[in-house]
């Protein structure tokens, strides 16, 4: 059973490749909003989201979407989804608006609001002076950008974005995501974003789920998985620092960088910050700031996948 | 400031139940092809015969010394092997394109994300090179009955052979759904329409040479099953209530060319996936 915030589900699901595994026994629960599906080339990123849109058919296991099941109800699952595929794709001998409004048609769109949705989410991907363009003489980064106007025409309740930034410059990139970002908060559209880049994922989501060799790792929201490591300590200290690091070293604290007059330390089980205090009191020094230091998502995803 | 909101807004329209995308994509398929003067030439070219024959019509009834060019239900027969050409000519360059451009560009990940299923992308494109080859084959045939009505001013040549309106749709029928069902196939298999229509060419005239080899080799035409077109020709015949022109069993080249359509069908059902997977 879904939950009501649950947009998509995996229970135990298995998608084979011949005799390759993609997907070994996943579960896994996207929640509404924008999650962020992170992992290296060849995880099962992609192989999840086409056996979520029913394309792919697991060996075993079960789906749901939007409340759906993936097996029974695939067009209906459809009919309320936009998917955003890796690679290049378009339909060939057709102008930008002709071919989003035509997937809007495919989508169920009656012809005219097609037509008229098709002009207004290419002005809103920023491809409103070039709509009239075939859509061989797009770059790169056009071409993505067609790829969101065609998943997003019919308006759905979820997107798939599948590696959305991929060939793209950085103004685009961050062009894409701010629109990615725009959808999810402003928009109230749901999307399950996948990539292998880390900025991206934390840039513009909430959520999310790793995965590294067909299994997911981790999964859930960003801010709690990074969480306040409650060990690694940035602190300002008035006085000496180097007769401090020192005395740091030496009581087995680890102080791996540290920024212009800013010191991160990592304070091994059992001590606490306490003990810093104690040992800023007996070096003659003056602890002026002291906060617990954020992990980054790249800590969360190498903890996952046991990088060190 | 703004006059109108280019934002993204949220759709309240209706939406199509799924089940009419293949309409859509057949729609947008005949659309885009009716724009070309080349393909509105061929259809215009392969009405000529049709011309042809309705002057021979009209010499008939108007001039009784020439009966020899009165109409017989042969004359629909042969009228639609005329058309064979151009049911050829259309099949290559309409039909070699239609799945094999989609797969070049990567489209059939984009069809089968939205609510329609392969069967139906399959229909959509299917119905787009029905149309153009009914319209080369059954239409002219059928209005050549009318023109027939027409120029005799009475309807007993039609009401005396009035299963020559099945035996049109039916050999018309027959003719478009192969070689539909075959290029389709074809196409399937290939990201160049190019190569799909020489594959298609190949089949036609290679089962077709082979056939006449085996002939001038036997002395008798038991062969003829090995030819597409000889096929098409005996169940045309059957269809039509005329001897058949060659010694295999009419049966035999009816089962041939539904194998060929079953065939088709199991490589479009290989073929067409949103998903290539290679082991």
């Amino acid at each position: 059973m879904s939950t009501p915030s649950a947009v998509a589900r995996l229970d135990r699901v298995t998608v084979s490749y011949g005799t390759n595994a993609a997907l070994c026994e996943v579960d896994a629960v996207f929640e509404s909003g924008a999650v962020g599906l992170l992992g290296p080339n060849g995880a099962g990123k992609s192989t999840m989201l086409k056996a979520l849109l029913g394309l792919v058919v697991p060996d075993r296991g079960q789906m749901r979407v939007l409340d759906l099941d993936v097996a029974r109800e695939p067009l209906k699952i459809r009919a309320r989804l936009g998917y955003m595929p890796e690679t290049d794709s378009h339909i060939p001998g057709m102008n930008a608006v002709s071919f989003v409004a035509y997937c809007g048609q495919l989508a169920g769109l009656p012809s005219t609001d097609a037509m008229r949705r098709a002009h207004e989410v290419l002005h809103y991907v920023g491809l409103g002076e070039a709509r009239y363009r075939n859509l061989e003489t797009y770059s790169t980064g056009m071409k993505q950008r067609i790829k969101l106007a065609q998943a997003l025409v019919h308006d759905p309740d979820l997107l798939f974005l599948d590696e959305p930034t991929n060939g793209m410059d950085p103004a685009g990139r961050d062009h894409m995501l701010a629109l990615i970002r725009d959808l999810a908060e402003r928009k109230s559209v749901n999307l399950i974003l996948s990539s292998h880049l880390l900025p991206d994922v934390e840039q513009a989501c909430d959520h999310v789920v790793v995965m590294d060799r067909g299994t997911v790792v981790a999964n859930g929201p960003i801010a709690e998985l990074k969480g306040p490591s409650g060990r690694l300590y940035e602190l300002r200290v008035k006085g000496d620092p180097e007769t401090f690091l020192r005395a740091l070293r030496e009581a087995g604290m680890e102080c791996p960088d540290s920024e212009d007059d800013t010191l991160r330390v990592f304070v091994p089980e059992p001590l606490g910050p306490r003990d810093l205090f104690q040992l800023a009191e007996r070096q003659g020094v003056q602890v002026r700031h002291l906060k617990p230091s954020l992990s980054t998502l790249e800590d969360v995803f190498a903890r996952a996948v046991g990088e060190e | 400031m703004p006059i109108h909101d280019q934002s993204y807004r949220r759709y309240r329209g209706n939406r199509a139940r799924p089940g009419a995308a293949w309409a859509v994509i057949a729609w947008a398929g005949i659309r885009s092809l009716l724009a070309r003067r080349l393909v509105l030439a061929l259809l215009a070219f392969a009405w000529m015969p049709f011309l042809v024959r309705a002057v021979q019509i009209y010499l008939s009834v108007n001039f009784g010394e020439i009966a020899l060019l009165a109409p017989t239900a042969e004359t629909f027969r042969d009228f639609l092997e005329q058309q064979n050409f151009f049911v050829f000519v259309v099949t290559i360059y309409i039909g070699a394109p239609l799945i094999a451009d989609d797969r070049r560009a990567n489209a059939l990940a984009l069809y089968l994300s939205k609510p329609l299923g392969r069967a139906e992308y399959v229909a959509g494109k299917l119905a787009i090179l029905f149309a153009f080859l009914l319209f080369v084959t059954w239409l002219p045939a059928m209005s050549l009955l009318g023109v027939q009505m027409a120029f005799s001013g009475s309807a007993e040549f039609v009401a005396r052979n009035l299963f020559l309106i099945p035996a049109i749709t039916l050999l018309s029928g027959l003719k478009v759904l192969l070689a539909s069902l075959t290029i389709l196939a074809l196409s399937s298999l290939s990201t160049s329409s190019r190569y799909v229509g020489m594959l298609y060419a190949g089949v036609i005239i290679f089962s077709d040479a082979m056939f006449q080899a085996l002939r001038g080799a036997t002395g008798g035409s038991t062969a003829a099953w090995v030819s597409v077109i000889a096929n098409l020709s005996q169940v045309g015949d059957v269809i039509f209530r005329l001897p058949a022109r060659y010694d295999t069993p009419w049966l035999l080249s009816a089962l041939v060319t539904l194998g060929l359509l079953g065939l088709s069908i199991v490589v479009l059902e290989r073929r067409v996936r949103a998903v290539e997977v290679i082991t």
